[in-house]
Protein backbone atom coordinates (compact mmCIF):
# COMPACT_ATOMS: atom_id res chain seq x y z
CA UNK A 1 0.00 0.00 0.00
CA UNK A 2 0.89 3.49 -1.19
CA UNK A 3 1.24 6.48 2.35
CA UNK A 4 -2.03 8.13 0.20
CA UNK A 5 -4.02 4.43 -0.10
CA UNK A 6 -3.16 3.58 3.33
CA UNK A 7 -4.74 7.19 4.41
CA UNK A 8 -7.73 6.93 2.71
CA UNK A 9 -8.17 3.30 4.26
CA UNK A 10 -7.30 4.69 7.50
CA UNK A 11 -9.92 7.61 6.96
CA UNK A 12 -12.50 4.99 5.88
CA UNK A 13 -12.25 3.82 9.70
CA UNK A 14 -13.96 6.74 10.64
CA UNK A 15 -14.48 7.21 14.67
CA UNK A 16 -12.50 6.54 17.48
CA UNK A 17 -12.24 3.07 19.52
CA UNK A 18 -15.21 3.61 22.24
CA UNK A 19 -16.09 1.58 25.45
CA UNK A 20 -17.81 -1.02 23.50
CA UNK A 21 -13.94 -2.07 21.82
CA UNK A 22 -12.49 -1.86 24.81
CA UNK A 23 -14.69 -4.01 26.94
CA UNK A 24 -14.55 -6.46 24.03
CA UNK A 25 -11.11 -7.09 24.61
CA UNK A 26 -11.22 -7.03 27.89
CA UNK A 27 -13.86 -10.27 27.47
CA UNK A 28 -11.68 -12.07 24.98
CA UNK A 29 -8.98 -11.72 28.18
CA UNK A 30 -10.85 -12.79 30.60
CA UNK A 31 -12.09 -15.97 28.49
CA UNK A 32 -8.85 -16.65 26.90
CA UNK A 33 -7.22 -17.46 30.41
CA UNK A 34 -8.23 -21.27 31.65
CA UNK A 35 -7.85 -19.71 35.32
CA UNK A 36 -10.94 -17.59 35.22
CA UNK A 37 -13.08 -21.04 34.37
CA UNK A 38 -11.02 -22.82 37.24
CA UNK A 39 -11.71 -20.13 39.40
CA UNK A 40 -15.17 -19.97 39.01
CA UNK A 41 -15.97 -23.13 38.88
CA UNK A 42 -14.21 -24.29 42.55
CA UNK A 43 -16.19 -21.09 43.54
CA UNK A 44 -19.45 -22.25 42.27
CA UNK A 45 -18.88 -25.75 43.57
CA UNK A 46 -17.73 -24.87 47.24
CA UNK A 47 -20.51 -22.24 47.78
CA UNK A 48 -22.94 -25.91 46.40
CA UNK A 49 -21.02 -28.59 48.61
CA UNK A 50 -21.14 -26.33 51.91
CA UNK A 51 -24.91 -25.50 51.67
CA UNK A 52 -25.24 -29.43 51.01
CA UNK A 53 -23.02 -29.90 54.04
CA UNK A 54 -24.92 -27.60 56.45
CA UNK A 55 -28.13 -28.95 55.13
CA UNK A 56 -27.42 -32.63 55.59
CA UNK A 57 -26.27 -31.95 59.40
CA UNK A 58 -29.48 -29.35 60.09
CA UNK A 59 -31.08 -31.27 63.09
CA UNK A 60 -33.44 -28.05 64.19
CA UNK A 61 -36.10 -26.17 62.15
CA UNK A 62 -35.74 -23.31 64.06
CA UNK A 63 -32.51 -20.38 63.09
CA UNK A 64 -32.36 -18.90 59.59
CA UNK A 65 -32.25 -21.94 57.08
CA UNK A 66 -31.70 -19.82 53.94
CA UNK A 67 -28.83 -18.28 55.48
CA UNK A 68 -27.53 -21.48 56.31
CA UNK A 69 -27.57 -22.12 52.64
CA UNK A 70 -25.82 -19.48 51.41
CA UNK A 71 -23.05 -20.07 54.44
CA UNK A 72 -20.60 -21.62 51.68
CA UNK A 73 -20.98 -17.83 50.11
CA UNK A 74 -18.30 -15.78 52.00
CA UNK A 75 -15.29 -18.37 51.59
CA UNK A 76 -16.13 -18.67 47.99
CA UNK A 77 -15.44 -14.67 48.14
CA UNK A 78 -11.71 -14.68 48.64
CA UNK A 79 -12.00 -16.56 45.07
CA UNK A 80 -13.46 -13.95 43.17
CA UNK A 81 -11.87 -11.84 45.31
CA UNK A 82 -8.45 -12.84 43.97
CA UNK A 83 -9.72 -13.23 40.79
CA UNK A 84 -10.39 -9.54 40.50
CA UNK A 85 -7.00 -8.00 41.91
CA UNK A 86 -5.45 -10.51 39.57
CA UNK A 87 -7.18 -9.16 36.30
CA UNK A 88 -5.48 -6.01 37.18
CA UNK A 89 -2.13 -7.33 38.94
CA UNK A 90 -1.39 -10.12 36.18
CA UNK A 91 -0.86 -7.24 33.44
CA UNK A 92 1.65 -5.79 35.61
CA UNK A 93 3.50 -8.71 36.11
CA UNK A 94 3.50 -10.05 32.58
CA UNK A 95 4.19 -6.46 30.89
CA UNK A 96 1.11 -6.82 29.19
CA UNK A 97 0.05 -3.24 30.76
CA UNK A 98 2.00 -1.22 28.56
CA UNK A 99 0.69 -3.50 25.06
CA UNK A 100 -3.11 -2.26 26.87
CA UNK A 101 -2.41 1.35 27.42
CA UNK A 102 -0.72 1.42 23.79
CA UNK A 103 -3.83 0.27 22.62
CA UNK A 104 -6.12 2.26 24.84
CA UNK A 105 -3.96 5.14 26.24
CA UNK A 106 -7.53 6.77 27.99
CA UNK A 107 -6.72 4.58 30.66
CA UNK A 108 -10.30 5.30 32.41
CA UNK A 109 -11.98 3.55 29.80
CA UNK A 110 -9.59 0.59 30.45
CA UNK A 111 -10.35 0.31 34.32
CA UNK A 112 -14.37 0.95 33.44
CA UNK A 113 -14.05 -1.69 30.57
CA UNK A 114 -12.16 -4.65 33.02
CA UNK A 115 -14.51 -3.45 35.63
CA UNK A 116 -18.01 -3.98 33.27
CA UNK A 117 -16.76 -7.42 32.14
CA UNK A 118 -15.68 -8.75 35.39
CA UNK A 119 -18.66 -7.39 37.01
CA UNK A 120 -20.88 -9.18 34.51
CA UNK A 121 -19.28 -12.39 34.41
CA UNK A 122 -19.24 -12.74 38.38
CA UNK A 123 -22.67 -11.51 38.91
CA UNK A 124 -23.66 -14.29 36.36
CA UNK A 125 -21.77 -16.85 37.76
CA UNK A 126 -22.57 -15.44 41.57
CA UNK A 127 -26.32 -15.74 40.83
CA UNK A 128 -26.20 -19.13 39.45
CA UNK A 129 -23.88 -20.25 42.31
CA UNK A 130 -26.17 -18.84 44.93
CA UNK A 131 -29.45 -19.94 43.67
CA UNK A 132 -27.92 -23.47 43.32
CA UNK A 133 -26.75 -23.79 46.79
CA UNK A 134 -30.12 -22.61 48.10
CA UNK A 135 -32.39 -25.40 46.47
CA UNK A 136 -29.03 -27.94 46.71
CA UNK A 137 -28.88 -26.87 50.82
CA UNK A 138 -32.87 -26.87 50.61
CA UNK A 139 -33.02 -30.53 49.73
CA UNK A 140 -30.29 -32.15 51.57
CA UNK A 141 -32.42 -31.30 54.60
CA UNK A 142 -33.68 -34.42 56.82
CA UNK A 143 -37.04 -35.38 56.44
CA UNK A 144 -39.45 -33.74 58.77
CA UNK A 145 -37.78 -30.27 58.22
CA UNK A 146 -38.99 -27.88 55.52
CA UNK A 147 -36.76 -26.10 53.13
CA UNK A 148 -37.08 -22.70 52.61
CA UNK A 149 -38.39 -21.29 49.63
CA UNK A 150 -38.36 -18.20 47.66
CA UNK A 151 -41.97 -17.02 48.02
CA UNK A 152 -41.02 -16.89 52.44
CA UNK A 153 -40.37 -13.32 53.38
CA UNK A 154 -36.87 -11.85 52.95
CA UNK A 155 -35.98 -15.29 51.18
CA UNK A 156 -35.50 -14.32 47.65
CA UNK A 157 -33.99 -11.00 48.66
CA UNK A 158 -31.06 -13.05 50.15
CA UNK A 159 -30.38 -15.14 47.33
CA UNK A 160 -30.29 -12.76 44.88
CA UNK A 161 -27.88 -10.35 47.28
CA UNK A 162 -25.83 -13.19 48.41
CA UNK A 163 -25.21 -14.12 44.38
CA UNK A 164 -24.16 -10.00 43.94
CA UNK A 165 -21.53 -10.04 46.86
CA UNK A 166 -18.83 -12.32 44.84
CA UNK A 167 -19.40 -8.97 42.01
CA UNK A 168 -19.17 -6.74 44.74
CA UNK A 169 -15.78 -8.19 46.41
CA UNK A 170 -14.07 -9.05 42.79
CA UNK A 171 -14.78 -5.64 42.35
CA UNK A 172 -12.96 -4.31 45.21
CA UNK A 173 -10.09 -6.73 44.40
CA UNK A 174 -10.03 -5.18 41.14
CA UNK A 175 -9.80 -1.40 42.42
CA UNK A 176 -6.76 -2.67 45.16
CA UNK A 177 -5.62 -4.20 42.78
CA UNK A 178 -5.32 -1.42 40.20
CA UNK A 179 -3.90 0.81 43.27
CA UNK A 180 -1.48 -1.39 44.45
CA UNK A 181 -0.95 -3.49 41.44
CA UNK A 182 1.59 -6.13 42.71
CA UNK A 183 -0.24 -9.26 43.19
CA UNK A 184 0.51 -10.53 46.76
CA UNK A 185 0.18 -6.62 48.02
CA UNK A 186 -2.33 -6.57 46.83
CA UNK A 187 -4.10 -9.89 48.05
CA UNK A 188 -2.45 -9.46 51.27
CA UNK A 189 -4.51 -5.85 51.26
CA UNK A 190 -7.43 -7.82 50.38
CA UNK A 191 -7.32 -10.42 52.97
CA UNK A 192 -6.54 -8.15 55.55
CA UNK A 193 -9.50 -6.08 54.95
CA UNK A 194 -12.19 -8.17 54.33
CA UNK A 195 -11.68 -11.27 56.71
CA UNK A 196 -8.57 -10.09 59.13
CA UNK A 197 -10.06 -6.75 60.16
CA UNK A 198 -13.27 -8.71 60.63
CA UNK A 199 -12.00 -10.88 62.96
CA UNK A 200 -10.25 -8.24 64.53
CA UNK A 201 -13.25 -5.47 64.76
CA UNK A 202 -15.18 -8.34 66.20
CA UNK A 203 -13.27 -8.21 69.53
CA UNK A 204 -12.18 -4.44 69.61
CA UNK A 205 -15.29 -2.47 68.37
CA UNK A 206 -18.11 -4.63 67.51
CA UNK A 207 -20.27 -1.54 66.56
CA UNK A 208 -18.00 -1.17 63.86
CA UNK A 209 -17.94 -5.30 62.62
CA UNK A 210 -21.52 -4.39 61.30
CA UNK A 211 -19.75 -2.17 58.46
CA UNK A 212 -17.44 -4.54 57.58
CA UNK A 213 -17.57 -6.55 54.62
CA UNK A 214 -17.90 -10.15 55.80
CA UNK A 215 -20.41 -9.26 58.52
CA UNK A 216 -22.21 -7.38 56.01
CA UNK A 217 -22.65 -10.38 53.98
CA UNK A 218 -22.91 -13.12 56.62
CA UNK A 219 -25.55 -11.29 58.75
CA UNK A 220 -27.06 -9.02 56.16
CA UNK A 221 -27.36 -9.84 52.77
CA UNK A 222 -27.47 -13.47 53.36
CA UNK A 223 -30.01 -13.42 56.01
CA UNK A 224 -33.82 -13.44 55.56
CA UNK A 225 -34.51 -11.58 58.96
CA UNK A 226 -31.31 -9.30 59.31
CA UNK A 227 -32.69 -7.13 61.67
CA UNK A 228 -34.68 -9.25 64.46
CA UNK A 229 -33.74 -9.50 67.46
CA UNK A 230 -35.17 -11.73 69.94
CA UNK A 231 -37.43 -10.39 72.03
CA UNK A 232 -35.92 -8.77 75.59
CA UNK A 233 -32.44 -9.35 74.06
CA UNK A 234 -30.38 -7.40 76.05
CA UNK A 235 -27.89 -7.10 73.69
CA UNK A 236 -28.74 -6.37 70.15
CA UNK A 237 -25.95 -6.59 68.05
CA UNK A 238 -25.77 -3.92 65.35
CA UNK A 239 -26.61 -5.20 61.98
CA UNK A 240 -26.58 -3.39 59.06
CA UNK A 241 -30.16 -3.55 56.76
CA UNK A 242 -29.95 -5.79 53.71
CA UNK A 243 -29.99 -2.11 51.87
CA UNK A 244 -27.94 -0.51 53.36
CA UNK A 245 -25.12 -3.60 53.57
CA UNK A 246 -25.41 -3.36 49.86
CA UNK A 247 -24.86 0.09 49.66
CA UNK A 248 -21.90 -0.39 51.91
CA UNK A 249 -20.39 -2.97 49.39
CA UNK A 250 -20.94 -1.14 46.75
CA UNK A 251 -19.31 1.90 48.24
CA UNK A 252 -16.07 0.36 49.06
CA UNK A 253 -15.98 -0.82 45.53
CA UNK A 254 -16.41 2.02 44.05
CA UNK A 255 -13.67 3.95 46.35
CA UNK A 256 -11.40 1.58 45.64
CA UNK A 257 -11.95 1.51 41.74
CA UNK A 258 -12.13 5.16 41.64
CA UNK A 259 -8.63 5.42 43.39
CA UNK A 260 -7.15 2.80 41.60
CA UNK A 261 -8.85 4.90 38.38
CA UNK A 262 -7.17 8.38 39.49
CA UNK A 263 -4.23 6.40 39.84
CA UNK A 264 -3.66 4.35 36.94
CA UNK A 265 -3.87 8.02 35.29
CA UNK A 266 -1.10 9.60 36.96
CA UNK A 267 1.44 7.02 37.16
CA UNK A 268 3.57 5.91 34.39
CA UNK A 269 3.08 2.06 33.11
CA UNK B 1 5.70 11.12 11.39
CA UNK B 2 7.08 11.51 15.29
CA UNK B 3 8.52 14.53 16.54
CA UNK B 4 9.74 14.94 20.17
CA UNK B 5 10.91 18.46 21.44
CA UNK B 6 12.88 19.13 24.86
CA UNK B 7 11.44 15.36 25.57
CA UNK B 8 12.65 15.08 29.75
CA UNK B 9 12.56 12.31 32.30
CA UNK B 10 13.89 11.86 35.31
CA UNK B 11 13.20 8.91 37.37
CA UNK B 12 14.81 10.06 41.16
CA UNK B 13 17.89 10.99 40.88
CA UNK B 14 18.29 9.36 37.53
CA UNK B 15 18.04 12.27 34.03
CA UNK B 16 16.75 9.09 31.68
CA UNK B 17 16.04 11.68 29.10
CA UNK B 18 17.83 15.09 28.65
CA UNK B 19 15.46 17.37 26.61
CA UNK B 20 15.72 15.00 23.34
CA UNK B 21 14.31 16.82 20.34
CA UNK B 22 14.50 14.79 16.73
CA UNK B 23 11.93 14.09 13.92
CA UNK B 24 11.77 10.42 12.43
CA UNK B 25 10.76 10.78 8.72
CA UNK B 26 8.17 8.43 6.79
CA UNK B 27 9.69 6.35 4.31
CA UNK B 28 13.09 5.47 5.79
CA UNK B 29 14.41 2.89 8.94
CA UNK B 30 15.83 5.11 11.04
CA UNK B 31 18.26 3.62 13.98
CA UNK B 32 18.14 4.28 17.49
CA UNK B 33 21.44 4.19 19.13
CA UNK B 34 22.95 4.45 22.65
CA UNK B 35 24.64 2.70 24.85
CA UNK B 36 22.96 0.51 27.94
CA UNK B 37 21.07 2.85 30.27
CA UNK B 38 21.01 5.76 27.80
CA UNK B 39 17.31 6.33 27.51
CA UNK B 40 16.40 4.55 24.38
CA UNK B 41 13.31 2.45 25.76
CA UNK B 42 12.73 5.41 28.31
CA UNK B 43 12.15 7.72 25.17
CA UNK B 44 9.90 5.00 23.26
CA UNK B 45 7.73 4.91 26.22
CA UNK B 46 7.33 8.01 26.39
CA UNK B 47 5.99 8.30 22.65
CA UNK B 48 3.74 5.75 23.48
CA UNK B 49 2.35 8.04 26.55
CA UNK B 50 3.15 5.30 28.40
CA UNK B 51 5.46 7.37 30.63
CA UNK B 52 4.50 10.85 31.54
CA UNK B 53 7.89 13.08 30.08
CA UNK B 54 8.58 15.62 33.06
CA UNK B 55 8.97 18.50 30.13
CA UNK B 56 8.94 18.63 26.13
CA UNK B 57 6.47 16.42 24.28
CA UNK B 58 6.27 13.94 21.67
CA UNK B 59 3.63 14.06 18.90
CA UNK B 60 2.62 11.59 16.09
CA UNK B 61 1.63 12.81 12.99
CA UNK B 62 1.00 16.06 14.45
CA UNK B 63 -0.87 14.83 17.41
CA UNK B 64 -0.72 13.33 20.97
CA UNK B 65 -0.26 10.10 21.39
CA UNK B 66 -3.52 10.04 23.77
CA UNK B 67 -5.43 11.51 21.57
CA UNK B 68 -5.35 8.85 18.24
CA UNK B 69 -8.63 7.83 17.05
CA UNK B 70 -6.94 4.24 16.49
CA UNK B 71 -3.60 3.70 18.36
CA UNK B 72 -2.67 0.71 16.57
CA UNK B 73 -3.77 1.34 13.54
CA UNK B 74 -1.20 4.70 13.35
CA UNK B 75 1.54 3.08 15.42
CA UNK B 76 3.05 -0.33 16.13
CA UNK B 77 5.68 -1.01 19.17
CA UNK B 78 7.56 -3.65 20.49
CA UNK B 79 8.93 -2.57 23.61
CA UNK B 80 11.60 -3.88 25.63
CA UNK B 81 10.55 -7.10 27.60
CA UNK B 82 7.41 -9.24 27.09
CA UNK B 83 4.09 -7.76 27.54
CA UNK B 84 1.99 -10.54 27.18
CA UNK B 85 0.35 -12.81 29.93
CA UNK B 86 1.81 -16.45 29.77
CA UNK B 87 -1.50 -18.30 30.46
CA UNK B 88 -2.88 -17.11 27.08
CA UNK B 89 -2.23 -18.36 23.61
CA UNK B 90 -0.96 -16.22 20.75
CA UNK B 91 -4.12 -16.06 18.91
CA UNK B 92 -6.07 -14.97 22.14
CA UNK B 93 -2.86 -12.33 23.10
CA UNK B 94 -3.45 -10.99 18.93
CA UNK B 95 -7.25 -11.20 19.26
CA UNK B 96 -7.79 -9.26 22.85
CA UNK B 97 -5.44 -6.46 21.22
CA UNK B 98 -7.23 -6.39 17.78
CA UNK B 99 -10.77 -6.06 19.49
CA UNK B 100 -9.87 -2.82 21.06
CA UNK B 101 -9.04 -0.83 17.97
CA UNK B 102 -11.37 -2.83 15.68
CA UNK B 103 -9.33 -4.51 13.82
CA UNK B 104 -10.60 -7.45 11.90
CA UNK B 105 -10.01 -11.26 13.61
CA UNK B 106 -8.89 -12.35 10.27
CA UNK B 107 -5.52 -10.42 10.48
CA UNK B 108 -4.67 -11.87 13.68
CA UNK B 109 -3.89 -15.27 11.42
CA UNK B 110 -2.77 -12.94 8.65
CA UNK B 111 0.44 -11.76 11.11
CA UNK B 112 0.44 -14.56 12.78
CA UNK B 113 1.47 -16.33 9.42
CA UNK B 114 3.68 -13.08 8.70
CA UNK B 115 5.99 -14.28 11.75
CA UNK B 116 6.11 -17.60 10.96
CA UNK B 117 3.63 -18.51 14.34
CA UNK B 118 0.54 -20.20 12.81
CA UNK B 119 1.51 -23.27 13.92
CA UNK B 120 2.19 -22.32 17.61
CA UNK B 121 -0.58 -20.39 16.98
CA UNK B 122 -3.05 -22.00 20.22
CA UNK B 123 0.10 -22.47 22.39
CA UNK B 124 -0.07 -20.96 26.12
CA UNK B 125 2.67 -17.87 25.39
CA UNK B 126 4.68 -18.42 28.22
CA UNK B 127 5.90 -21.28 27.11
CA UNK B 128 7.73 -19.90 23.74
CA UNK B 129 11.25 -19.67 23.51
CA UNK B 130 13.18 -16.39 23.30
CA UNK B 131 12.99 -15.75 19.56
CA UNK B 132 9.53 -16.42 19.44
CA UNK B 133 8.55 -14.29 22.38
CA UNK B 134 10.00 -11.60 19.88
CA UNK B 135 8.10 -12.83 16.73
CA UNK B 136 4.53 -12.59 18.39
CA UNK B 137 5.85 -8.93 19.77
CA UNK B 138 6.64 -8.22 16.01
CA UNK B 139 3.42 -9.83 15.56
CA UNK B 140 1.58 -7.60 17.91
CA UNK B 141 3.37 -4.13 16.58
CA UNK B 142 2.30 -5.34 12.92
CA UNK B 143 -1.76 -5.64 13.79
CA UNK B 144 -3.09 -2.32 13.26
CA UNK B 145 -0.86 -1.86 9.54
CA UNK B 146 0.41 1.44 10.89
CA UNK B 147 2.31 4.25 9.51
CA UNK B 148 4.59 3.92 12.32
CA UNK B 149 6.92 1.29 13.93
CA UNK B 150 8.43 1.62 17.22
CA UNK B 151 10.59 -1.18 17.86
CA UNK B 152 12.84 -1.64 20.54
CA UNK B 153 15.60 -4.24 19.80
CA UNK B 154 13.66 -6.71 17.56
CA UNK B 155 16.60 -8.56 16.59
CA UNK B 156 17.20 -9.71 20.21
CA UNK B 157 16.99 -13.55 20.51
CA UNK B 158 16.08 -14.05 16.83
CA UNK B 159 17.95 -16.72 14.84
CA UNK B 160 19.87 -16.05 11.76
CA UNK B 161 16.94 -16.37 9.16
CA UNK B 162 14.85 -14.24 11.95
CA UNK B 163 17.34 -11.61 11.71
CA UNK B 164 17.60 -11.49 8.13
CA UNK B 165 13.96 -11.76 8.16
CA UNK B 166 13.22 -8.34 10.28
CA UNK B 167 15.81 -6.67 8.50
CA UNK B 168 14.02 -7.15 5.07
CA UNK B 169 10.57 -6.44 6.91
CA UNK B 170 11.72 -2.97 8.16
CA UNK B 171 12.84 -2.22 4.51
CA UNK B 172 10.18 -2.89 2.70
CA UNK B 173 7.77 -1.35 5.59
CA UNK B 174 10.09 1.98 5.17
CA UNK B 175 9.45 1.38 1.39
CA UNK B 176 6.16 1.35 1.74
CA UNK B 177 6.01 5.35 2.78
CA UNK B 178 5.98 4.03 6.79
CA UNK B 179 8.20 5.35 9.54
CA UNK B 180 9.78 3.02 11.30
CA UNK B 181 12.11 3.40 14.30
CA UNK B 182 14.13 0.83 15.62
CA UNK B 183 17.10 0.53 18.54
CA UNK B 184 19.63 -1.98 18.47
CA UNK B 185 23.23 -2.32 19.94
CA UNK B 186 24.43 -4.88 16.57
CA UNK B 187 25.91 -1.49 14.73
CA UNK B 188 27.13 -4.09 11.71
CA UNK B 189 23.03 -4.96 12.04
CA UNK B 190 22.28 -1.58 11.88
CA UNK B 191 24.57 -0.38 8.98
CA UNK B 192 22.83 -2.66 6.34
CA UNK B 193 19.13 -1.45 7.71
CA UNK B 194 19.11 1.75 8.57
CA UNK B 195 19.19 4.96 6.45
CA UNK B 196 19.10 7.37 9.18
CA UNK B 197 20.68 7.23 12.87
CA UNK B 198 19.65 9.20 15.83
CA UNK B 199 22.81 8.44 18.49
CA UNK B 200 22.00 9.34 22.16
CA UNK B 201 24.32 9.33 25.32
CA UNK B 202 23.20 10.04 28.93
CA UNK B 203 19.72 10.84 27.82
CA UNK B 204 21.24 13.57 25.26
CA UNK B 205 21.43 13.80 21.27
CA UNK B 206 24.53 13.31 20.44
CA UNK B 207 23.67 12.63 16.31
CA UNK B 208 21.52 13.18 14.26
CA UNK B 209 22.16 12.03 10.69
CA UNK B 210 22.38 9.44 8.07
CA UNK B 211 24.43 6.31 8.33
CA UNK B 212 26.34 7.17 5.07
CA UNK B 213 27.61 10.53 7.08
CA UNK B 214 28.63 8.52 10.48
CA UNK B 215 30.30 6.32 8.48
CA UNK B 216 32.71 8.57 6.94
CA UNK B 217 33.60 10.13 10.43
CA UNK B 218 36.03 6.81 11.39
CA UNK B 219 37.01 3.76 10.00
CA UNK B 220 33.86 1.97 10.64
CA UNK B 221 29.93 2.74 11.64
CA UNK B 222 30.74 0.93 14.72
CA UNK B 223 34.51 3.11 15.11
CA UNK B 224 32.66 6.08 14.92
CA UNK B 225 29.79 5.08 17.16
CA UNK B 226 32.08 4.42 19.93
CA UNK B 227 34.07 7.76 19.53
CA UNK B 228 30.79 9.70 19.60
CA UNK B 229 29.60 7.97 22.60
CA UNK B 230 32.66 7.81 25.10
CA UNK B 231 32.44 8.93 28.14
CA UNK B 232 29.32 8.81 28.43
CA UNK B 233 28.41 5.22 28.63
CA UNK B 234 27.47 4.84 32.43
CA UNK B 235 27.82 1.05 32.36
CA UNK B 236 31.15 -0.67 30.98
CA UNK B 237 33.17 -3.36 31.74
CA UNK B 238 36.81 -3.57 31.90
CA UNK B 239 39.56 -4.71 29.93
CA UNK B 240 40.03 -8.84 31.25
N1 LIG C 1 10.91 2.72 35.48
C1 LIG C 1 12.14 3.18 35.80
N2 LIG C 1 12.41 3.52 37.07
C2 LIG C 1 13.62 4.00 37.41
N3 LIG C 1 14.63 4.17 36.56
C3 LIG C 1 14.42 3.84 35.27
C4 LIG C 1 13.17 3.33 34.82
N4 LIG C 1 13.26 3.09 33.50
C5 LIG C 1 14.50 3.44 33.13
N5 LIG C 1 15.21 3.89 34.19
C6 LIG C 1 16.59 4.40 34.15
O1 LIG C 1 16.67 5.30 33.09
C7 LIG C 1 17.89 5.15 32.39
C8 LIG C 1 17.58 4.89 30.92
O2 LIG C 1 17.07 3.57 30.78
P1 LIG C 1 16.56 2.98 29.40
O3 LIG C 1 15.98 1.65 29.70
O4 LIG C 1 15.71 3.97 28.74
O5 LIG C 1 17.94 2.82 28.62
P2 LIG C 1 18.22 2.10 27.23
O6 LIG C 1 18.92 3.09 26.37
O7 LIG C 1 17.00 1.50 26.68
O8 LIG C 1 19.25 0.97 27.66
P3 LIG C 1 19.50 -0.51 27.06
O9 LIG C 1 20.33 -0.31 25.83
O10 LIG C 1 20.28 -1.20 28.12
O11 LIG C 1 18.18 -1.12 26.78
C9 LIG C 1 18.65 4.04 33.09
O12 LIG C 1 19.55 4.64 34.01
C10 LIG C 1 17.58 3.29 33.83
O13 LIG C 1 18.09 2.71 35.01
MG1 LIG D 1 16.41 -0.42 26.31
Amino acid sequence: MTATARATASRRTAGHYRFRQVARMEWIKLRTLRSTWWTLAITGAGAVAMAVAIGINTRSPRGDLTNNALAGVVPGLLLTGVLGVLVVTSEYTSGLIRGTLAAVPRRPLVLAAKAAVFAGTTLLVGEAASFTAFFAGGAALRQGIAAPALTQPGVLRAVVLSGASFCLIGLLGLGLGAIIRHTAAAVGALVGGVWILTAIAAGVAPGAAAYLPVIIIGNSLSATRPENCPAHAAQCPHILSPWAGLGMLSLYAAIALAAGGWLLTRRDA
Amino acid sequence: MIETRGLTKRYGPVLAVDALSFDIRPGVVTGFLGPNGSGKSTTMRMILGLDRPDAGSARVGGRRYHDLAWPLRTVGALLEGRAFHPGRSARGHLAALAASNAIPARRVDEVLALVGLTGAAGRRAGKFSLGMTQRLGIAAALLGDPEVLLLDEPVNGLDPEGIRWIRDLMRTLAGQGRAVLVSSHLISEMALTADRLIVIGQGRLLADTTVAALSARSASLEDAFLELTAGTAGYRGRPA
